[in-house]
């Protein structure tokens, strides 16, 4: 029998009262993160991508509510369990890194106070136990422990991501969430930091979450790869075979929408029109407004999530075709319709 | 005859092009009675022959903004000399200098920022042929051809539409029409799709790259992105601390980069294959103070290769032919 996933994700919704009606942001959602792996959540933005990542950690917006799912940490659900137990397991078994490290420290502490903080008051360290584990913390990431007492200002956005890093390992979490940990970067910091992640991954055998819009980082880093629309898984499984043989039209679009340094002399294929509003009742695909292969059944009914012999998982109803629906997706023709 | 750089009368060339910004003073410099400056672009010359386009690559500070800025006189050089179809830019006023400004236009990295929110699409796309005096008859035609430029027409469909009403990809798209409805013949696109998502951005890049060849529009793209410069651009310049350390071709630069740092560049970036290197950077540290004009290479305290002359002697932008340039003693 395998290992039990570190995190698993059944049937999640999460929903946003707004002036508009409730916006049901994630729905019903599923996935489960191995132990040791780095997942990768991609989709464009309003899928919910970030949505997905605040309930995991139990930090949503004040008009969010989780409407319904449960989240099993080592197969125990926190969703219908006692509020302090998450509230014990955040920072201890689940932390997160920010996508902005410049807004998630306090400008007015030395940073190295910062971690220590973390470290007595969640994890009930002594200050000078706190202050051994932020120098190790420190080297584990690549930061010369000298400048322990400096001020976030004193340091360059790679070192402060490289710091928010630090931090989310300060307790031995189980699973670290990261929320697009490298997208305010330049490409060589943003090149060290996925190094620096790939590296502690490899050490510590991390569990993580990493949730981006790039591919490229996916392919980079991640094992797994959960693709989402509009608040819906639409296909997931292990990176290779996601991005090497997509069943989703969508994610055949995401692949084919990348430019790539080798292959530039092609054009692009983009993928006409926006998501959907989610404000809306929705039936049918999601997808399937901007989806080139749509047929009719695809406008009544929602695709079942169909396994495919790999074990990728995806929900299209024209799964039976996708071997020649991924030849057709390259040919920007296919994508093109009248506007 | 391709190449700008032997072609007798680009549309632009700039010369020795300086611009330094006093940076804050520490408290040593009050002590020493120094004033600091950074220079943000340091000495550089630059080309663009008509219809061609250019790309600007680097990381943030390295001064391709200011660049971009000093090309469309939005800010005065230090030093250098800049000239726009012959003509010097720097003493250019009044209607003279109407024109050049409607010859020379930019795209706005942020589109959801470069819109005025309380205009009508129409009024955005009409603003600028309005403040140049344009004849008011003609507005509405001028407005509908940019629109097809930009694959958006026509412009009924946006009839009472404000900003916040359009999509991502198409507020990006309306802000490079309302720099094509003055009919320019340069634009400056600072990262011009860094804000938008996978699936739209590669629209607006077809887009552009339309425009370009149709027009026979000279541009000079501004980006961090290799993938933008390689699918847009036919020349790259690499900058690293206010200078250009590598231009040429792009296909070539980018195959065989030639400069260590426009190596890491390349080497940094991950590619969406699953089979790619892991292999570390040839790259040390960060990017070190911009402050001052220090001697020697910029470069040389991050780059794996340097030499004691790295230190004592700054490289110079030597021609290798075929297009390509470096500035590296050991290239």
């Amino acid at each position: 029998m395998a290992d039990q996933p570190v995190l698993e994700v059944r049937d999640l919704s999460v929903e946003y009262r707004t002036a508009r009606g409730v916006v049901r942001a994630v729905d019903g959602i599923s996935f489960s993160v191995p132990k040791g792996a780095i997942l990768g959540l991609v989709g464009e933005s309003g899928c919910g991508k970030p949505t997905v990542a605040r309930s995991i950690t139990g930090v949503l917006h004040q008009s969010a509510r989780i409407a319904g799912g449960e989240l099993l940490l080592h197969g125990r659900d926190l969703v219908s369990g006692p509020p302090k137990a998450w509230l014990d397991a955040r920072w201890r078994e689940i932390s997160f890194v920010p996508q902005s490290a410049m807004n998630s420290l306090d400008p007015v502490y030395r940073i190295g106070s910062q971690i220590e903080e973390v470290l007595i008051h969640r994890g009930g360290k002594t200050r000078a136990e706190a202050r051994a584990r932020a120098s190790a913390l420190f080297e584990m990431v690549g930061l010369n422990p000298g400048r322990l007492d400096e001020y976030p200002h004193q340091f360059s956005g790679g070192m402060r991501q490289r710091v928010a890093i630090a931090l989310a390992l300060a307790l031995n979490p189980s699973l670290v969430i990261a929320d697009e940990p490298v997208t305010a970067l330049d490409v060589i910091v943003q090149r060290q930091i996925l190094d620096v992640i790939r590296d502690l991954q490899r050490r510590l055998s991390l569990s993580m979450i990493l949730v981006t819009h790039d591919i490229s980082v996916v392919a980079y880093l991640c094992d797994q790869v959960v693709v989402m629309y509009a608040g819906r898984v639409v296909e997931s499984g292990s990176t290779r075979d996601v991005l090497e043989q997509p069943r989703h039209p969508y994610t055949m679009g995401l692949t084919n929408a990348f430019p790539d340094l080798e292959s530039a002399a092609h054009d692009l294929v983009p993928i006409e029109g926006s998501p959907p509003d989610l404000s809306q009742s929705l039936v049918g695909c999601r997808f399937q407004p901007r989806c080139p292969f749509s047929l009719p059944v695809c406008i009544s009914d929602d695709p079942r999530t169909e396994v495919a012999e790999t074990g990728a998982r995806f929900a299209c109803h024209r799964h039976a075709d996708s071997e020649r629906l991924r030849r057709q997706s390259r040919d920007i023709a296919t994508w093109q319709r009248p506007q | 005859m391709t190449s700008a750089q032997t072609s007798a009368h680009p549309l632009v060339a700039a010369n020795g092009l300086t611009k330094r910004f006093a940076a804050p003073r520490r408290l040593s410099d009050m002590f020493s009675g120094q004033r600091p400056h950074v220079y943000a672009v340091d000495g550089i010359d630059l080309c663009i022959g008509k219809g061609e386009s250019v790309g600007l690559l680097g990381e943030s500070g390295c001064g391709k903004t200011t660049t971009g800025r000093l090309l469309l006189k939005l800010t005065e050089p230090s030093a250098g000399s800049i000239a726009f179809d012959g003509v010097a830019i720097d003493t250019l006023k009044g209607d003279d200098l109407t024109a050049f400004r409607k010859r020379a236009q930019l795209v706005f990295q942020n589109p959801f920022d470069a819109l005025n929110p309380r205009f009508t699409i129409e009024r955005v796309l009409a603003e600028p042929l309005v403040n140049t005096g344009v004849e008011r008859a003609s507005h509405r035609d001028k407005v509908e051809k940019a629109l097809a430029q930009v694959r958006l027409p026509p412009l009924s469909r946006f009839e009472g539409l404000f900003p916040h009403q359009l999509s991502g990809g198409q507020l990006q798209r309306i802000v490079l029409a309302r720099a094509l409805v003055l009919e320019p013949d340069f634009i400056v696109a600072d990262e011009p799709v860094s804000m938008l998502d996978v699936s739209v951005r590669a629209g607006v890049l077809n887009v552009m790259r339309e425009v370009r060849a149709t027009l026979g529009l000279a541009a000079l793209y501004i980006s961090h992105d290799l993938a933008l410069v390689r699918y847009v651009c036919s020349t790259t310049l690499v900058m690293y601390l206010g200078k250009i350390v590598e231009q040429g071709p792009t296909a070539d630069l980018l195959k065989t980069p030639l400069h260590p740092y426009t190596r890491a560049l390349v080497n940094a970036v991950p590619v969406p294959r699953v089979d790619q290197s892991h292999a570390a950077l040839p790259i040390i540290g960060n990017v070190s103070d911009a402050r001052g004009q220090p001697r020697g290479c910029r470069f040389r305290d991050r780059c794996p290769m340097a030499v004691a002359r790295c230190a004592a002697e700054e490289p110079l932008l030597r021609d290798l032919g075929q297009g390509r340039r470096v500035a590296c003693h050991l290239a």
